[in-house]
């Protein structure tokens, strides 16, 4: 098996007394699009960050294309390419004078880097804005300019920090299509998203990192094993109802206050069917019924016992401390 | 490729980059060279006749208004190279502030060529910009004694300057948390020109001013493009300016590598 094309080896960052990582281990075999996944604030920033040579780890050992990241910053910055979460491009020049940045700061010859940029608008769609400044484009458009910068440098390794954050759902769209591309032609992807759809489309391999932690390491159908099912929710009329249709359905969960019984179920049609069909022959009506299949709020509340956007948890903790 | 040719082309590719926002945001421009200039015509038009009479023994024995602007046109291009080098505070900080400097970071690119270029960028506009105001000082009565020899020693004191100014500023802009206060700290340099020989002997100020103006670096370099241009004696002034323009130059470089640096392992 050939060498992994990023690996990392007890991260650990801290910034005053914020620990930001604490004790990271990946790898990430070549040629695959490795997904980490975690809410805002997991530490997905920062790790892409010290992998990509912009932060220096207060502990534990990193390389890229198999160069030590701390010992050999510029040998990684040659097989790299960032494109970060917040728009890298220069917003006083064009589309086109972007990319020509670009060629210029990898050294390639003029006429190379002028055919290398004008393939890139015209991949990405961009040819008709390519004389206008980024500022008049839309977000896709920005994050599309980007990437674009990324690949001038033909990098064998690329950093995608939440790609898609903040895009409408066709960008997103289209930039999977992207990535997919890239991946296709023996590049090694490095993604972060918060999004477990995302990951799940994309990713050979997910990690879920959650407060500088990765509490769980996979390929998409692993990590979903690992996942409670969906439900289905029930709302009944009065607590004679549910009480019937908890009877009838086996393995449910009742909330007598709000008078709604969870089902587990796969999410198919055919297993809603069957619960339907069980109720309506006992003549159990349903007021209300609600399909939930997990998400993201699943995986962290199955790993950590906690929900995703409860990324505050140590910040509210001092704040009790500090009014006690 | 070696390592000082990399320099230099990466050098020359953020030099490109930084005239490119100069011609696209051509208002910072047009502002720091229009400060100069309204300071030269209200120094001349405005204050110079009265002031040009009280030179005393600094005076060529012209008077009034006509003495005045040789007296004040050496201050007047220290002021154009303290403006320009205050824009490179600004657009340096402008530029921390934006992603592309941190896909600067994690490209294997010569790591000062970013602060370089915009050095190099500001030493042009301040180059162009003194060529505007000499030309200008020229038309309101400016009448240099200077022959070719001493025009192209006044150019090199500025050029030395302008390069110490510049990398002092570039200092002052990474420094700065904020674009406001990188606007505002160098003004410094534009006031200092008040506080020593620039617009009034220095031996008119009362004794704790006169002395900070005798030692302050303005003075001496003020005294040597003076004496350059104008033939007055320039005495020990002309090594101590270039001292001060090196020692400033060096103190601004170093300081300015180590907060880029610093900057990116925060």
């Amino acid at each position: 098996m050939s060498p992994p094309a990023i690996s990392a080896t007890g991260l650990r960052k801290s910034y005053g007394d914020k620990v930001v990582l604490d004790g990271i281990d990946l790898d990430v075999a070549p040629g695959t699009i490795f997904s980490l996944l975690g809410p805002n604030g997991a530490g997905k920033t920062t790790t892409v960050n010290i992998l990509s040579t912009l932060a220096s780890a207060d502990a534990g050992t990193a390389s890229v294309g198999g160069h030590d990241v701390a010992a050999d910053p510029d040998a990684v910055r040659a097989v790299i390419g960032v494109t970060g979460q917040f728009a890298a491009v220069d917003n006083l020049l064009t589309g086109e004078e972007n990319l020509f940045l670009m060629a210029d700061l990898h050294h390639l010859p003029r006429r190379e880097g002028r055919r290398r940029a004008a393939a890139l608008l015209e991949r990405f769609d961009l040819t008709e804005v390519a004389k206008k400044m980024p500022i008049t484009y839309s977000g896709g458009m920005r994050r599309k300019l980007d990437l674009a910068m990324t690949l001038v440098g033909d990098p064998k390794v690329i950093f995608l920090d939440e790609p898609t954050t903040g895009l409408d759902p066709r960008s997103r769209r289209i930039m999977w299509d992207i990535i997919r591309d890239l991946v296709a032609n023996g590049v090694t992807i490095f993604l972060t998203t918060q999004y477990l759809d995302e990951a799940d489309q994309l990713a050979d391999r997910i990690a879920v990192l959650d407060r500088g932690r990765l509490v769980a390491q996979g390929t998409p159908d692993e990590l979903k094993r690992l996942l409670p099912g969906g439900h289905l929710r029930l709302r009944f009329a009065d607590a004679a109802l549910l009480a019937e249709a908890a009877r009838l359905l086996d393995m449910s969960t009742q909330d007598e206050e709000a008078l709604v019984l969870q089902v587990p179920t796969d999410g198919s049609v055919p297993a809603l069917r069957a619960v339907l069909a069980r109720l309506d022959a006992a003549a159990v009506e349903v007021d209300a019924l609600t399909v939930h299949t997990p998400d993201l709020d699943d995986v962290f509340l199955t790993l950590t016992g906690h929900a995703a956007d409860d990324t505050n948890g140590q910040a509210a903790d001092r704040s009790e401390e500090m009014a006690g | 490729m070696s390592t000082l040719s990399f320099a230099a082309s990466d050098s020359m590719t953020m030099l490109r980059r930084n005239l490119r926002h100069m011609q696209r945001y051509p208002s910072l421009t047009f502002m720091l060279l229009g400060q100069p200039i309204v300071f030269l015509l209200l120094f001349v038009y405005v204050f110079g006749a009265t002031l040009g009479d009280g030179l005393g023994a600094a005076a060529r024995g012209l008077g009034g208004r006509a003495e005045y602007v040789g007296f004040v046109t050496p201050a007047i291009l220290l002021i154009t190279v303290s403006s320009a080098a205050l824009g490179t505070a600004v657009s340096v900080a402008i530029d921390m502030k934006e992603g592309i400097i941190n896909r600067f970071r994690t490209m294997a690119i010569n790591r000062a060529s970013v602060l370089t270029g915009h050095v190099i960028g500001t030493v042009i506009q301040a180059m162009l910009g003194l060529a505007v105001v000499t030309g200008v000082a020229l038309l309101v009565g400016f009448e240099p004694a200077a022959g070719p020899v001493e025009w192209l020693a006044v150019a090199g004191v500025l050029l030395l300057l302008t390069i110490a100014l510049t990398w002092l500023s570039v200092a002052l802009g990474l420094v700065a948390k904020s674009v406001e206060t990188a606007s505002n700290t160098p003004m410094v340099f534009t006031l200092l020109p008040f506080l020593g020989s620039g617009f009034v002997p220095a031996a008119s100020m009362p004794a704790g001013l006169r002395w900070f103006a005798e030692y302050q670096p303005f003075t001496p370099v003020i005294e040597t493009i003076r004496g350059l241009l104008l033939g007055t004696p320039i005495g020990k002034s002309g090594p101590i300016a270039v001292g001060w323009c090196v020692a400033i130059a060096a103190v601004g470089y170093g300081w300015s590598k180590h907060l880029y640096a610093k900057a990116q392992h925060q």
